[in-house]
């Protein structure tokens, strides 16, 4: 297994990881990946209790990917982490490929929930948290959903059933990247404001730079103290982040780069270590 | 004659689940504020740790079921049959048939025979919507009976499954030790002239109109489909085949139900004159169960009525 000297290492390989598997499919979302990538590099690296070599250990953390297109993301900390060979994500969403455009929990190993309809995911996390609950199991059950999706009412039915039942060992993320397909959620369907909801909702939020690994580790720390009720961490990120010509651009939501699109992205990525 | 024993088959569903609350350890049991409706609230009386009430929030509710069946348990989601496949019809697809989790959707309050409430609550395309779904199974208990077998191989079986239910009290058919077969069809009545393949409540009916039928000296059969899905096409060719004429009959829109299921199988295989029946593409309304039954045509009296235009076809 290749070592990686801290999250951000592991995350900008991911990141490289993400532009080459997109590359090489033709389709795919690099924007949404490309934002949610240090959350699920510090959660992979550096957080979860998850074993390669037993994919399917009872008591391990749970991740599940709520906004079900940031599938690259996922595969690449799976594959930096030797779930499964690292060769495999050229074959992202090929016929008779594990890689399926969503995450398929039967298929990939090491993913946890079949996602990909938007506002579901986060319901199964749930079911997650109280089936542990109930275990007496003392695991984490960590979900990632995107700004664009809360305007799913599925979220807010959720969100409410994690307070009722005090899932305190649910801890979720939303990737704040401001960008839906159509563009800025706020001239979509104004979700806002975020915070005040998910508070209003019952549940403890924690507000954070997406990208900085330091406060993603020390919002976890935080989340995992707190006794009761779920944890939001709303992470302010940048959509299609790492990538100068794919930031803050919607056009990047649903579009793979060409070869040579990809060749620039991967020279923007270059560890410069500590 | 001796008074027939009536029982809702959702009476059965409280009953079956309460008993395999202390069998069991791992059922848990979901519903969306219906429980008093759907008679979860039998399971919740002797198992309140493993019933989880949703409030009114049915995608939600399934998508917490297989969240649950993710980690290893066996889920009951029961609301009423028009919410829960309806609504929720996108979580049953994308959340529990597409990673092929183990949650049994459990739907009362079906057809029409839910009667005053009215069309907004009578369910006439939940099979419908059920069968279409790759990894599903479906299953219509025609009685408590059947009922009871049905929730214990569902609990057992590690997969989807829709189980629908009706508010209405039906005869009981079967005795308590009958023993049925999973995707199989029921003799429930031989007769030589024409098969009626029936679910749920209609099996009752058909029975009865193959009653009133043979004092006219017609012979009818009925069978009993419990298992719409996988349907047993062989049995429903070869009953088909040997009477000579078919009917379907379902509380339940013609199109996209078991008539259609029957229709899709004998298509190509069968010359046999067949017709579906059941509700004709409308929507229902308010009324008694029995004034409904008579209104949309799923009386005993039209079946016979049909059955003999049937087989004005042979």
């Amino acid at each position: 297994m290749m070592k990686f000297a801290n999250a951000d290492e592991f995350a900008l390989h991911m990141r490289r990881e993400i532009i080459k598997m997109l590359a090489a499919s033709g389709s795919g979302h690099p924007g949404g990946s490309l934002s949610a990538t240090d959350i699920i590099a510090v959660l992979f690296h550096d957080e979860m209790n998850i074993d390669p070599q037993d994919p399917h250990k009872p008591d391990r953390d749970r991740f599940v990917l709520s906004k079900g297109h940031a599938a690259p993301a996922l595969y690449a900390a799976l594959a930096l982490l030797d779930f499964f060979p690292i060769e495999e994500l050229s074959q992202l969403r090929k016929l008779g490929s594990h890689l399926q455009g969503h995450p398929d929990m039967h298929k990939t190993p090491g993913v946890d929930m079949s996602t990909g309809s938007l506002g579901q995911g986060i319901s199964t996390a749930c079911g997650m948290a109280l089936a542990a609950k109930k275990d007496g199991l003392h695991n984490t059950i960590y979900a990632l959903l995107g700004d664009g999706e809360t305007e799913e009412g599925e979220v807010w039915e959720a969100a409410m059933f994690a307070a009722h039942y005090q899932l305190d060992n649910l801890i979720a993320f939303l990737d704040h990247n401001h960008l839906q397909i159509d563009g800025n959620p706020k001239d979509v369907l104004s979700p806002e404001p975020l915070n005040e909801k998910w508070r209003a909702f019952g549940w403890k939020v924690i507000e954070i730079d997406g990208h900085d690994t330091e406060q993603i580790k020390a919002a976890i720390k935080e989340a995992k103290e707190e006794q009761g009720r779920p944890v939001m961490i709303i992470a302010e990120t940048v959509k299609g982040k790492g990538v100068s010509f794919m930031e803050n651009q919607a056009g990047w939501h649903g579009m793979a780069p060409n070869a040579e699109q990809a060749e620039q992205a991967i020279s923007e990525l270059f560890w410069q270590g500590e | 004659m001796t008074e027939i024993k009536k029982i809702a088959t959702r009476d059965a569903y409280g009953k079956a689940l309460a008993e395999l609350a202390k069998e069991n350890s791992n059922i848990f049991v979901m519903d969306a504020d219906l429980s008093q409706s759907t008679k979860s609230v039998e399971f919740a009386k002797v198992c309140p740790e493993r019933f989880v009430n949703a409030g009114i929030a049915e995608g939600n509710m399934i998508g917490v079921a297989a969240g649950l069946a993710a980690m290893g348990k066996t889920v009951f989601a029961s609301s009423f049959a028009v919410f829960v496949t309806g609504r929720a019809f996108e979580q049953i697809r994308n959340s529990v048939c597409y990673p092929r989790l183990n949650v049994k959707v459990a739907g009362s309050h079906s057809g029409i025979t839910v009667g005053e409430d009215g069309g907004t609550h009578q369910a006439i395309a939940d099979i419908s919507l059920m069968r279409s779904l790759p990894n599903m199974t479906v299953l219509v208990p025609a009685d408590a009976t059947a009922t009871r077998w049905m929730v214990r191989e569902a609990a057992a079986y590690d997969g989807p499954v829709y189980l629908r239910l009706g508010r209405l009290a039906a005869p009981v058919l079967y005795a308590d030790n009958h023993e049925f077969k999973w995707g199989k069809g029921e003799i429930v009545r031989m007769g030589k002239d024409i098969v009626v393949f029936a679910c749920g409540l209609m099996v009752s009916i058909a029975l009865e109109a193959a009653e009133l039928l043979a004092a006219e000296g017609i012979s009818v059969a009925v069978a009993d489909i419990h298992t719409i899905k996988p349907l047993d096409t062989d049995f429903i060719l070869e009953m088909t085949e040997r009477c000579g004429a078919a009917i379907s009959l379902e509380e339940h829109n013609i199109i996209g139900g078991l008539g259609s299921a029957i229709a899709e199988t004998l298509a190509g295989n069968s010359a046999a004159p067949f017709m579906r029946c059941g509700v004709e593409d409308k929507f229902g309304q308010s009324g008694s169960p029995e004034a409904l039954l008579k209104h949309y045509g799923l009386d005993a009296e039209t079946t016979a009525m049909k059955i003999k235009q049937v087989l004005a076809r042979k």
